[in-house]
């Protein structure tokens, strides 16, 4: 199936008049699949979610959800999207199923469909024995379970989901994933997610958009990103401090290299054929060689590839992401 | 639209749904509805019975004060032929006077003079129904700060809950609660010893009721547009903190207008406060004009569709921007 379920064309938010946080975006996601945005934090991709979501107004462009205008026709868009939202909405002082509930009041379900799909949907997630308890005494999964069952109330044919693991721990955020695939799976949703996870959008994602600064770098399935990195990647570095870079690069197969941080970055096709033969002529003009890693390409070499940045350099403290996140908040209103 | 929504839902579906979330958050914390009540009880109890303004006005009060004897022309009295002057002795005027304050009614007429009711208690218990609407329509104005502080906000704009619903929502709630809290404080306040007028008539509650909620949709509206604008809630603790002294006391809540300097007057009398705490008073402790609370409910109807009107429009700018 290759219906374009949302389709963004120039996609642009500015705020303050001069803060451009998306910067003329273009993408499609077709009918069925499971999109992932990647990138650090701040690049973007919550705004984008929010337009698409028809909470905020783009500020040049235009998108369309399901055929529907975000910006003319956003009370069509909100009724057939489904939305996961980063942060934990669900009301503390408020039951899990009031919670459920209170989310089908908001699409005007009445309330003897509503009940029966709470239960099943509280089923789905697994919070059947907590739906009588207030949300204050749920555990960071389970509250993420919760946004996810209320996200789906209105059995939306696509659900948005901004960062859907952010802040939990490695064994909930795959159970989670689990989650997601069931959707996928049993539901044949379309899914629109955003994450700075790697492995979350190479574990989840049919497609991956690499955003960085507001602009779509790459667009791609992860096997395909990966392959067009045309080839391993061997990361080396020397005892000796002269610049090596034109004679690694003068060995047969290899592809680039790229100095960074003092060691080299060389991409190339035939990884684990050609690493001995670059150590082999450094060794012979008397270079030692102190480290080597073989790496086939992962989402990590991607993003590093495409953004320039390695992912964990934008994965800053808590502290400082808290920072960030409250100025881009406070930008926004 | 229907074809989207398989339920058809009307274009106001929103409104209960999120007045109910409120209303069951604030019943679930029963303590905070206390507090609220407390507050003006203690005013009541404190401020209302602390000082018997009505006492002033007796005998006690002239006690050490030494009524001199007044001598007059004597043809000012009869017969004119009579010449010289002709001397009241103090005592004789001191008696009179005596007289005069031993009258039980005398203290409640000078009182119902000045104040217009005759015990200072019942003119300032009925001012706290103002008081806890002000308190309410404030707090119920930063609970949009918090709800979109946590993202709820968000949530909510990405249904099809109409953005006038969201903002209405927060209204009426402010409303019932005002509602509900008046009518425990002016039970409390007749418990106290509030005399109800000789012309109320239960019916006049609804009336109340109706004036108390004008006031909630001007002022909740407006503080509604604030809230949306204040990143933080500390902000809107410092406004609510800055404003609700002049705007209680720069109104009949407390004293009447009629004895305050001018520049003070000038305030009351466009101070919303004040008209709503003086329709109550004449629906329930003053004799009643159908006249005067006309033109109260005038001044009050004005200040809503006003106020109601500019709130609602910055806050509808700010949720589809």
């Amino acid at each position: 199936m290759s219906e374009e379920i949302i389709k963004a064309e120039g996609l642009t938010k500015v705020f303050n008049k001069h803060l451009t946080a998306v910067d003329h975006v273009n993408f499609s996601v077709k009918h069925g699949e499971v999109f992932g945005f990647l990138g650090p934090n701040g690049a973007g991709k919550t705004t984008t979610i929010n337009m698409l979501i028809t909470i905020m107004k783009p500020t040049e462009g235009k998108a369309s959800v399901l055929g529907f205008d975000i910006a003319k026709q956003d009370n069509n868009v909100r009724n057939v999207i489904g939305v996961v939202p980063q942060e934990y909405t669900a009301d503390e002082d408020l039951t899990g199923l009031e919670n459920v509930l209170l989310c089908s009041d908001l699409y005007g379900i009445p309330r003897h469909i509503a009940k029966e799909r709470a239960m099943e949907l509280l089923k789905l997630v697994e919070l059947t024995d907590f739906k009588d308890k207030k949300v204050q005494t749920y555990s960071g999964g389970m509250r993420r379970r919760l946004e996810l069952a209320c996200g789906l109330i209105n059995r939306p044919k696509i659900l948005f989901l901004d960062e859907p693991t952010l802040g939990l721990d490695v064994q909930t955020r795959v159970a989670s994933w689990d989650y997601i695939r069931k959707l996928k799976k049993e539901f044949g949703m379309t899914l629109f997610m955003t994450t700075h996870y790697l492995e979350e959008a190479d574990a989840l994602c049919d497609r991956v958009a690499i955003i960085d600064h507001g602009k779509i770098v790459v667009v791609g399935t992860p096997e395909e990103l990966k392959h067009s990195l045309g080839g391993d990647i061997i990361t080396l570095s020397i005892k000796e401090d002269p610049d090596v870079t034109e004679l690694i690069r003068s060995v047969e197969h290899v592809k680039e290299v790229k100095k960074e941080d003092g060691s080299y970055r060389i991409k190339a096709e035939y990884g684990e054929v050609t690493a001995p033969f670059v150590i082999e002529a450094l060794r012979r003009k008397g270079y030692t060689v102190t480290k080597l890693m073989l790496t086939e390409p992962t989402l990590n070499e991607v993003y590093l590839e495409y953004t320039g940045r390695s992912m964990r350099d934008t994965e800053e403290s808590r502290e400082a992401f808290r920072a960030q996140r409250m100025t881009m908040r406070r930008a926004r209103a | 639209m229907s074809k989207l929504n398989e339920h058809h839902p009307s274009k106001f579906h929103g409104i209960w749904a999120l007045t109910k979330r409120e209303l069951k958050k604030w019943l679930k914390e029963p303590i905070i509805l206390l507090m609220a009540i407390l507050q003006p009880v203690l005013w009541m109890g404190l401020f209302g019975k602390a000082m018997n303004i009505g006492n002033m006005f007796s005998s006690g009060s002239f006690s050490n004060i030494s009524i001199p004897n007044i001598t007059l022309p004597g043809y000012l009295v009869s017969p004119p032929y009579t010449s010289g002057n002709i001397t009241i002795p103090s005592a004789i005027l001191t008696q009179g006077f005596q007289q005069m304050f031993a009258d039980p009614n005398f203290a409640p007429n000078v009182m119902r003079n000045i104040f217009g009711v005759g015990d200072y208690f019942s003119y300032m218990s009925v001012g706290m129904i103002s008081f806890i609407v002000m308190f309410t329509t404030m707090f119920s104005g930063m609970s949009i700060v918090w709800d979109r502080r946590l993202g709820f906000l968000n949530k909510v704009l990405s249904t099809p809950v109409s953005r006038g619903a969201i903002i209405f929502s927060k209204v009426l709630n402010a409303s019932l609660r005002s509602m509900f809290q008046a009518t425990i404080i002016l039970a409390l306040a007749v418990l106290f010893g509030l005399q109800v007028s000789s012309t109320f008539s239960p019916i006049y509650i609804l009336a109340v009721y109706a004036a108390i909620f004008l006031l909630c949709l001007g002022l909740s509206s407006v503080f509604l547009a604030v809230a949306l604008r204040s990143t933080k809630w500390e902000t809107q603790m410092a406004i609510v903190n800055l404003i609700n002294l002049p705007l209680m006391f720069a109104s009949n809540t407390f004293f009447p207008i009629s004895q305050m300097p001018s520049w003070i007057q000038a305030i009351a009398q466009v101070n919303p406060i004040s008209y709503l705490t003086d329709a109550i008073r004449r629906l329930t402790v003053m004799e009643f004009n159908a006249s005067a609370v006309m033109f109260d409910f005038t001044f009050l109807g004005i200040f809503a569709v006003v106020f109601s009107f500019i709130g609602i429009a910055l806050s509808w700018r700010y949720l589809t921007k």
